[in-house]
């Protein structure tokens, strides 16, 4: 059962490029992060371990409150712990710059 | 009316005539000092007192289970409310002991395989628990108020004059021997084999009283051995910060490394991302530790001038005997490893100890107690504290002290390094440990806190570091944690400014202060990135246990 989450963050900062990282594992999560023309963060999370918006949330707000920067990301995850999600934006912030 | 010269004592060899007496009757089943191990039974019945504290060798590593067993099997008719001292209950016949009424008290330091059955035993009311001690202050007891009446210990080897070889595992055997013989107590030493001539002495014959051969060599685990194959990103992401932000930065050269994956990282990075920082030489030259697999490539590649060990780890004795300039070894060439000198060691003449926890709270006080279970702490409190007693100084005893005060003093660096979340999603930075309420409900005196936070000078999760030792209140510590706690409930807490004063003043710095690149955090970084890899390293020499092979 796959649960489909979206959230979307005020932004204006632009990156340089598209960016990939993680991988296709189980406690893992695959990012695509692609510059975005809108003034905004649009993301998108696939995951197969539901009931855990709350969490989502937090990441994402802690992670676009530090980095306004105008992307549309996807996250494709499978178990992965806020802690590898959250190295996985930084990771992929890291590529896209 | 005062008796001053009346004497009080008249008899001062009470003890040596009790240890006779208990030899003499368990004689008929004794032939020059050795007995069957058929007769086990009978005569650890027929030695025992009903009280006696009787000390059985049993730690994470090695464990006298063929006694061990034995005593669980005596009459409780006859033996009873023993007073048993061991390091790690972790066999179940260590619990059969309480549920049979053998013995009724217990001392002891970890209890990790047996902690819910050992709970259960509490609250029943059949085994009354003295202390849960660190391995350390357990062994000085039992120079003071708890010396056994009756050691029961594990050898590899012994003669015909009770000499005792135990390989690579010495780990805590002379120190319980030690204690219990020349106090008129009773040594018998269950061993593999009984040979002609001992391969070395590790413990002299005339400290052992009885020999006997067991069903099987005595058991030892392999619990130091970290499969590279599991190291993960965030893993690797973290050690690359503990070398640039905290060996490299504090030049530390003396240490000990807890057990587990995230420092496994740290010994597999050393070759790789250390060598190129040309750290080689300069950090990680001096090492208290057991034989870790993991250590092996930076071994190799000419990093560690020294290793002493706790214990022995399975597997590794021929690679050791091949580096005698690296490890402590014996004539015979193999391993000698001693548990007390080696905490002793890690505690006074290391620099830095680093090790994992389950739960942190907002000071940085952290347990891996959980509730329901009595696990205990090993060596942890010991290794991951600032021994006030020290008094010699080190470039990196010497940075921990921020300012210098007239009264000038250095401090041990203590890190904890912990994700901010643990695998099944469950937050590792709590507002109060579970340790709290376990104290409370099993009625412990104290609170089981593994490493208080004021001991704690670092702490390290995948967000960055908190350079705790800087702080200069309770309330910048907290602030200074919660910058890197993640979206956990202590997280939530930090404050976007606060945590960007703290960066630009040091005493948080994320991976981008450190110089540290995110996306290189990948496991390719490894030294080693499976068993084969490390036996590969270690030219042959290594023999991983069965379970660790894939080929």
């Amino acid at each position: 059962m796959i649960e489909t989450l979206t959230f979307t963050y005020p932004a204006s900062a632009r990156v340089a490029r598209r960016a990939h990282v993680g991988v296709v594992a189980s406690g893992n999560c695959e990012l695509l992060l692609e510059p975005s023309p809108e003034p905004c963060a649009s993301v998108t999370v696939r995951t197969s371990v539901g009931g855990y918006a709350t969490t989502w949330e937090a990441v994402l707000a802690r992670f676009f409150a530090r980095h306004s920067i105008a992307v549309r990301l996807e996250i494709d995850d499978f178990g992965a712990t806020p802690a590898v999600v959250a190295m996985r934006l930084e990771q992929a912030l890291e590529q896209a710059r | 009316m005062r008796a001053t010269n009346s004497k009080i004592v008249s008899a001062w060899d009470t003890r040596r005539i009790r240890k006779n007496h208990r030899l003499e009757r368990a004689a008929s089943y004794v032939r020059s000092g050795v007995f069957e191990s058929g007769d086990a039974v009978a005569v650890l019945e027929s030695i025992l007192e009903p009280g006696d504290r009787v000390c059985v060798e049993g730690n994470n590593q090695k464990q006298a289970d063929f006694l061990s067993r034995a005593l669980a099997s005596v009459d409780p008719e006859r033996v009873r409310d023993l007073h048993l001292l061991i390091s790690v209950l972790g066999r179940p016949e260590h619990i059969e002991l309480f549920e049979r009424g053998i013995a009724s008290q217990v001392d002891f330091s970890f209890s990790g395989p047996q902690s819910l059955r050992l709970a259960q035993q509490v609250a029943d009311g059949r085994v009354r628990i003295g202390a849960i001690h660190t391995y350390l202050e357990l062994f000085a007891r039992y120079f003071v108020d708890l010396t056994p009446d009756i050691a029961l210990v594990a050898a590899d080897e012994a003669d015909a004059s009770g000499n005792l070889y135990t390989g690579a595992n010495t780990e805590e055997t002379p120190t319980i021997v030690e204690a219990t013989a020349f106090r008129n107590g009773v040594v018998i030493a269950q061993v593999n084999r009984i040979v002609d001539r001992v391969t070395r002495v590790d413990v002299p014959g005339d400290w052992v009283d009885l020999v006997v051969v067991a069903d099987r060599p005595y058991e030892i685990e392999p619990l130091f051995t970290r499969d590279p194959e599991q190291i993960d990103d965030v893993q690797i992401l973290m050690a690359m910060m503990v070398v640039r932000g905290i060996y490299e930065r504090h030049r530390v050269r003396t240490l000990n490394h807890g057990i587990g994956f995230d420092t496994a990282a740290i010994e597999l990075i050393l070759p790789t991302y250390g060598e190129r920082l040309g750290l080689r030489g300069e950090i990680c030259t001096n090492w208290v530790l057991n034989p870790h697999p993991t250590l092996i490539p930076a071994i190799e590649s000419g990093w560690v001038q020294s290793v002493h060990s706790f214990g022995g780890e399975l597997g590794m004795e021929r690679y050791v005997a091949a580096r005698p300039d690296v490890f402590f070894t014996g004539r015979d060439g193999s391993l000698r490893s001693n548990r007390a000198l080696s905490q002793n060691a890690g505690m006074y003449a290391t620099d830095l100890f680093i090790g994992s926890t389950l739960q942190m709270d907002v000071d940085a006080n952290s347990s891996t107690a959980t509730l329901g279970r009595i696990a205990g702490f090993g060596g942890a409190p010991n290794l991951g504290s600032d021994p006030r007693g020290r008094r010699h100084p080190s470039q990196s005893w010497l940075e921990m002290t921020s300012e210098v005060p007239e009264i000038r003093r250095g401090r041990k660096i203590v890190v904890q390094l912990v994700q901010t979340f643990r695998e099944s999603g469950v937050p590792t930075f709590v507002e109060r440990l579970d340790a709290v309420e376990l104290g409370r409900t099993a009625g412990f005196p104290i609170t089981p806190v593994m490493i208080y936070g004021d001991d704690v000078t670092h702490v390290v999760t995948e967000e960055g570091i908190a350079y705790l030792y800087k702080a200069r209140d309770v309330d910048e510590r907290r602030a200074a944690l919660a910058a890197i706690a993640g979206v956990t409930p202590v997280g939530l807490l930090a404050d976007g400014t606060r945590t960007r004063e703290l960066r630009r003043d040091g005493v948080v710095a994320f991976p981008e202060d450190l110089g540290v690149v995110r996306g290189e955090a990948k496991r390719s970084l490894l030294a080693a990135r499976s068993m084969r890899d490390l036996v590969t390293w270690s030219g042959g020499l290594y023999e991983p246990p069965k379970r660790f092979r894939s080929w």
